[in-house]
């Protein structure tokens, strides 16, 4: 390490949430080295990588891109963005690449942009697995080619090694595809000599900008800044603060295990950390420890599978509210009967839930005897079939029953309250993880492509 | 004996993965931690009964400084599947607050 800490601005947990141009300002203001934010996550399901495309919407995502790059440019220090497009596939991050380049058209600024891809070649992963070089992670078993070939993209996130290379090569905007959160955040301390347990540890730490403040509706990002013996982070709005709670309770979010955090190339241990206020608003960090592992990639893959149609009503019948767990499987055993006797075998392997919003639909739980009625209901109907037109047939053939289906059958028939006309609603199909496995590579950029735009040159040119 | 929601000030679940539901429970003061953080009422046997999670794979820790419990389980169906009621796992914690604690 040259001189000083390593300061490093996180303007926000997630590109797209909101980053504060105050708060940028205040950030490098205060010496900030790099700018970096992972923009993506698997929280929110396959969907977005099986179809390469991003959550946040593209205005909110250009909107605090701009403000980077603009702070970037003007500050001259590098933009480092990771698990661009919410998946991190090549297609997700291609959508962020193109609005990285409307941006610099914009703001008249000529950026050298590293990209950084890690989607991965089924054949290669294939090679991999037959050389025993793919293990499983709990709860999945090993891995099959038929489950490499039923994934419509798998990506591999990446440690820090390659964000470390392009800005060893002179990036001034770095998208890469899916990372780990904390690797995008700790590769510019690592190149700069920085000490890998407080590196490692401060990225975990920051990853999810604000989230590791006390008031975290006061602004979205931090300013970590790492030295030889540890670290220390502060929000970047003045009236926000960090204690040592709020720091040390974030190695709790979204981890299954607290203390031991596994990254490509080693376990960040945060088992003997200490964690002490410096000042009113910021916490220094001493004793976290990097255990170096053989090198791994985690894999994910997404794939589509079968397809769903919906259909809601409302109920609020006191007659149904009278007991609606007899109501739900009466009508569930008519909505089979019914897709039996009129679609018959073609129906093939379908399937009918209803989910009873109000009752137990978050839990599929029998609510215990004696829990009393709620007000209103609303019905989930949720068909799944082989293909859409399947589901969506099934669905029409259930509609007069959902609709009417009665209480007692010697009364006029009852209507539900439907909201919308067409009742049902294709869906599309169902997305879902397939893979919880880990890759050995022979060093770090082994299945990493990086691909170079240039626009210093370009002007040059 | 009193419940989970008695002794904790806040209690959370969340994915950690694709495959993992992660649970926080915060305990009220060191008291309330020191009594309770061990309790088998919060073993992988109940985490196997209300959520059908394989008990050998249930991870259970303790973090004395936040006085915070934390229990991680593997998902018996993935995120996202055609039976997914609760994509961020961000209600599963709601089945822990009425489990009597000794």
């Amino acid at each position: 390490m040259t001189t000083g800490p390593i300061r490093i601005l996180v303007p926000t947990g997630s590109l797209g949430a909101g980053a504060v141009e105050e708060e940028i300002r205040y950030g490098i203001s205060r010496g900030a080295q790099a700018i970096a934010t992972d923009a993506g996550s698997t929280d929110s399901g396959a969907a977005y990588l099986a179809l390469g495309i991003s959550k946040n919407n593209r205005g909110s995502v250009k909107r605090d891109l701009t403000i980077l790059m603009k702070a970037g440019a003007e500050a001259g220090i590098p933009v480092i963005v990771g698990t661009s497009g919410q998946a991190g596939g090549d297609a997700n991050v291609d959508w962020t690449r193109d609005i990285a380049l409307e941006i610099a058209d914009e703001l008249g600024i000529r950026p050298k942009i590293a990209l950084l891809y890690s989607e991965q070649d089924k054949a290669v992963l294939k090679a991999k697995n037959a050389a025993g070089r793919i293990h499983a992670l709990a709860p999945l078993g090993p891995l099959e080619d038929q489950t490499i070939d039923a994934c419509d993209h798998i990506v591999a996130a990446m440690g820090p090694e390659p964000y470390m290379a392009a800005l060893a090569a002179g990036a001034d905007l770095i998208l890469g595809g899916r990372t780990t959160d904390t690797a995008v955040i700790a590769s510019f301390a690592l190149l700069h000599g920085a000490p890998l347990g407080p590196s490692w540890h401060a990225g975990k730490v920051s990853e999810c900008g604000a989230q590791c403040t006390v008031y975290r509706d006061r602004g979205s990002g931090v300013l970590i800044s790492i030295d030889q013996d540890g670290f220390e982070v502060e929000p970047l709005t003045l009236t926000n603060r960090c204690d040592v709670e709020s720091v040390s309770a974030h190695m709790l979010y979204e981890n299954s295990d607290p203390f031991r955090l596994t990254e490509p190339g080693g376990v960040l241990d945060v088992t003997d950390a200490r964690y002490a206020p410096l000042d009113d608003r910021t916490v220094r960090v001493t004793g976290s420890v990097w255990e170096p592992k053989p090198y791994t990639m985690k894999l994910e893959g997404a794939a589509a599978g079968r397809y769903q149609t919906l259909m809601l009503i409302g109920i609020q019948d006191p007659h149904v509210m009278a007991d609606v767990d007899a109501f739900h499987d009466r009508m569930l055993a008519a909505l089979y009967q019914r897709v039996r006797s009129t679609i018959g075998e073609a129906a093939g392997d379908f399937h009918i839930s209803l989910r009873m919003y109000g009752w137990n639909a978050v839990s599929g739980d029998r609510p215990p005897a004696g829990t009393p009625a709620p007000r209103e209901l609303g019905v989930l109907f949720v068909a799944t079939a082989q293909t859409q037109e399947m589901a969506s047939q099934i669905a029409k053939a259930c509609n007069p029953y959902f609709f009417h289906f009665p209480v007692a059958m010697d009364k006029e028939l009852p209507s539900y309250g439907f909201a919308f006309t067409p009742a049902d609603i294709d869906r599309g199909p169902v997305y879902e993880f397939k893979l919880n496995h880990v890759v050995e590579t022979d060093d770090p950029l082994e299945l990493v492509r990086t691909k170079w735009i240039d626009l210093r040159r370009e002007e040059a040119a | 004996m009193p419940t989970v929601n008695d002794v904790c000030h806040h209690v959370r679940s969340k994915n950690a993965g694709p495959y993992w539901v992660t649970f926080d429970l915060f305990f009220k003061d060191a008291e309330a931690f020191q009594r309770y953080h061990a309790s088998p009422a919060l073993g992988a046997d109940t985490i196997h009964r209300l959520f059908g999670a394989d008990p050998a794979l249930v991870k259970r820790f303790a973090a004395p400084d936040l006085k915070v419990v934390k229990i991680s389980y593997p998902r018996t169906s993935a995120q996202g599947g055609e039976v997914e009621r609760d994509m961020h796992a961000g209600q599963q914690f709601v089945r822990l607050l009425d489990i009597a604690l000794d």
